[in-house]
């Protein structure tokens, strides 16, 4: 008996040990692989195509380095969430990652990114970028850390012949929130089963809710979500809960999606697969890259869109300042700070972001381009016909502040859009709650009002 | 941010009539003797503060920090003290998120699978051997699925256009969207399905145990159906229901996977029990920090849980 444990316990143990030696067996890249981590997604597969045709080639010119291809498949929060979990030891830090704009700052504080200033100050196709979209991946200390592959703009997306069957003329050009809410109500006292008007919104749809949904409203508010000038979050605005109130007026009158359809994070693909294609649903807030799901080869293609779809630009809320408003955002590839090499890492993010990768990228993912010999290129004017439209929008855009707390106050929004389309909470109560976590998150040192 | 580990599950150990107990009988001078018995269990030991105290005690440690995954307290962590429980009692969420899991454990596993599956026990007890057979394999079938099977079936069982609606929708009734307006009460339902068999498993081995010429006696004397069950069969099963209860409460309080698939906490916070509060302040919103001290109320609320079955159990050992 008393062996036999002996010899079981043993056996645990080796079987432990293996298991063990199984993990620090994956070094995780040494000098001469470098690991690439991106998200790929059934809907998203056009930066791993593009890996995917960049591995070859770079292979090829740097004879001895092999190139990793890790795509991470999830929605961006979890994406997010695990390329984070990824960056806490340096044996599964990826050598270069997509990152989203959003991010970069809060990342570079955590240390996850590599500073590039010398990098690309010896890369010649840097000057070919927009010098508005080289600040994305500029951190607080003023040195860049990240490349951007692209961005995007926002604005309204309507189904022309559910308009003109409710009576509705098209082009349909809204000058104020008012008239988006008029509209949408005739739409839906004619066809009550139909989506008359989306706005993202709720927890679910993660930062889609804030830039395909409140922000849209609140940057065409009087007021501001954070003040850069002072560096300072505000609080109290009636902007914030008017912004909320117009959220509140869509899904209470059952004018947006259903707030459960709405909850389940995948709505978006019922949007571009289902609801535009069948003719249920009138308008949405949603970004330029809308016509990547659509084009021949997308996930949902359907060549017809072309003719169906209108674009308008959202307008302000009473038609006031610029008239219209956009948000952009956009994703980057940056380094890893741990990179075991450097150099090749940084080859692999230029050669990616070369003229005509990033030419195929923008076409195939919809992208509006940020290096300008790509945005001249007519193959880029000519991949779909809306994309001149968005890239117009860059005029009345506005990007997302740049701070690291960005991401948890985003957080907050989220949470403040779903209390009241659920009707839990009033805009008023909402727009409290959503003050109070701030100054939890910042303190109240960083806040006005 | 760890799982709650099963705190001390061993807990009821004492209370088993265990014939063989060492308890009584170890010679007094045992030191190396026992040092010597230690060794074949002690690779266990060592597995078992690597794999199970040593995440508790860390995330116990991380709950005083403001570790994040993203930000500057993602690389230099600043020790906080006891900032995150302070803004864990003030935050708005909170009590909300306790109370679900008390409702949750309360009617899923107390309630739910414990009456379930005693009423089961009871009912096998009497079946002839097909119908056992066929209970049994059903009532077990929803305990055998892996986690996230089981999760994935409720969740088409209960959703909007799930099996029940369309059931319901059969006979005529327009049903409801369980999982957005009954959020609690489709997770409730769902995990005592999966997890009555359990307790029926637990019921129905203590049920063999009981010493059938006592009920006889029972009988004798003139004992009703239900009167033989209260004062009968239920104090002598006591010990089988203590550890039950305390089993499944310790498994309901951690259930993370079923509610995240099927409601995933929402809507709002209509559905989020601690562990979900946990997994979103911890891994949504990167606040490590803050996602432990929640993991850390919960291994509490479990201790509180077994400290209150223990001493359940303890006049049943004096009588």
């Amino acid at each position: 008996m008393q062996r036999t444990r002996a010899t079981l316990s043993l056996a645990v143990i080796a079987a432990a040990s293996v298991s063990l030696i199984g993990c620090s067996a994956d070094d995780g890249g040494g000098d001469d692989t470098i690991r690439i981590v991106y998200q790929k997604t059934d809907a998203f597969v056009a930066l791993d195509d593009l890996f995917t045709k960049v591995k070859p080639a770079f292979e090829e010119a740097n004879p001895g380095i092999t190139v990793e291809l890790e795509p991470i498949v999830a929605d961006e929060g979890d994406y997010a969430t695990k390329l984070a979990l990824m960056q806490q030891s340096p044996d599964t830090a990826p050598d270069v990652f997509y990152e989203d704009t959003f991010k970069v700052r809060s990342d570079v504080e955590a240390g996850y990114l590599l500073n590039l200033d010398e990098y690309l100050a010896d890369w010649e196709d840097w000057s070919k970028f927009n010098e508005g979209a080289k600040e994305a991946g500029r951190a607080d200390d003023g040195s860049v850390y990240a490349v951007p592959l692209g961005t995007d703009t926002r604005g309204i997306w309507y189904s022309k012949s559910v308009l003109e069957s409710a009576g509705v003329a098209v082009p349909w050009e809204p000058k104020s929130w008012d008239e988006i809410l008029d509209t949408a109500r005739k739409v839906h006292a004619a066809e009550p089963d139909k989506v008359a008007f989306n706005v993202y919104a709720g927890k679910p749809a993660g930062e889609g809710s804030v830039m395909q949904g409140f922000g849209m409203l609140m940057y065409g508010t009087d007021d501001e979500l954070y003040d850069a000038d002072a560096k300072k979050w505000v609080t109290g605005s009636q902007g914030f809960i008017d912004s909320l109130a117009f959220i509140e007026t869509l899904y209470g009158e059952g004018l947006a999606p259903a707030p459960d359809v709405a909850l389940d994070g995948s709505m978006w693909q019922k949007l571009f697969g289902e609801w535009f294609p069948g003719g249920q649903i009138a308008g949405t807030i949603e970004g330029s890259w809308s016509p990547s799901f659509w084009m021949e080869g997308g996930q949902y293609a359907w060549p017809e869109y072309v003719d169906d779809i209108g674009v308008a630009a959202f307008p302000t809320q009473d038609g006031g300042g610029d008239g219209a408003v956009s948000l952009s955002g956009g994703w980057t590839l940056a380094v890893g700070a741990n990179s075991g090499n450097p150099d090749a890492a940084f080859d692999f993010l230029a050669m990616a972001l070369n003229q005509e990768n990033s030419l195929q990228y923008n076409i195939a993912n919809s992208q509006i381009a940020v290096r300008t010999d790509v945005a001249e290129d007519p193959a880029y004017l000519d991949a779909n016909p809306f994309i001149g439209f968005f890239t117009d929008l860059v005029t009345y855009t506005h990007f997302r502040p740049a701070t690291a707390d960005y991401p948890e106050i985003s957080a907050e929004i989220q949470a403040a859009t779903e209390a009241v389309m659920t009707g839990q909470m009033t805009p008023e109560d909402a727009a409290a709650a959503y003050d109070e976590a701030v100054v939890g998150i910042v303190g109240e040192e960083n806040v006005t009002g | 941010m760890v799982a709650v580990s099963s705190p001390p599950i061993e807990g009821d150990r004492p209370t088993r009539e265990d014939p063989n107990s060492r308890a009584g009988r170890r010679p007094p001078r045992a030191g190396r003797r026992s040092i010597a018995r230690l060794l074949p269990i002690a690779p266990s030991i060592v597995l078992l503060a690597l794999f199970m105290a040593g995440p508790v005690i860390w995330a116990v440690v991380i709950s005083f920090t403001d570790t994040a995954l993203t930000g500057r307290s993602a690389r230099e962590p600043q020790w906080v003290g006891l900032d995150n429980y302070v803004d864990l009692v003030t935050d708005r969420d909170f009590p909300v998120s306790l109370l679900l899991t008390v409702v949750f454990v309360l009617g899923s596993a107390v309630i739910g699978q414990n009456l379930v599956g005693l009423g089961l026990a009871l009912l096998m007890a009497k079946a002839n051997r097909t119908v056992r057979a066929v209970v049994g394999t059903t009532v077990v079938a929803a305990w055998v699925l892996p986690e996230i099977v089981a999760a994935f079936a409720a969740y088409a069982y209960f959703a909007d256009d799930g099996t029940l609606n369309q059931l319901l929708g059969a006979i005529g009734i327009d049903g409801a969207n369980w999982l957005y307006d009954f959020p609690m009460l489709a997770v409730i339902l769902a995990n005592v399905w999966r997890g009555t068999a359990f307790s029926m498993l637990v019921y129905e081995a203590a049920l063999n145990d009981v010493p059938p010429e006592i009920t006889e006696a029972a009988v004798v004397d003139g004992a009703s159906g239900a009167k033989r069950l209260w004062w009968v069969t239920i104090p002598m099963i006591r010990p089988s229901i203590a550890t039950n209860l305390m089993l499944i409460t310790l498994q309901t309080l951690a259930v993370f996977t079923l509610i995240w698939v099927m409601t995933k906490g929402g809507p709002g916070m209509a559905s989020s029990t601690l562990p979900v509060f946990a997994y979103q302040e911890a891994f949504k919103f990167q606040q490590i920090g803050y996602g432990s001290a929640i993991a850390v109320v919960m291994i509490v609320v479990g201790a509180a849980f077994s400290i209150a079955y223990i001493r359940m159990l303890r006049p049943e050992r004096r009588s």
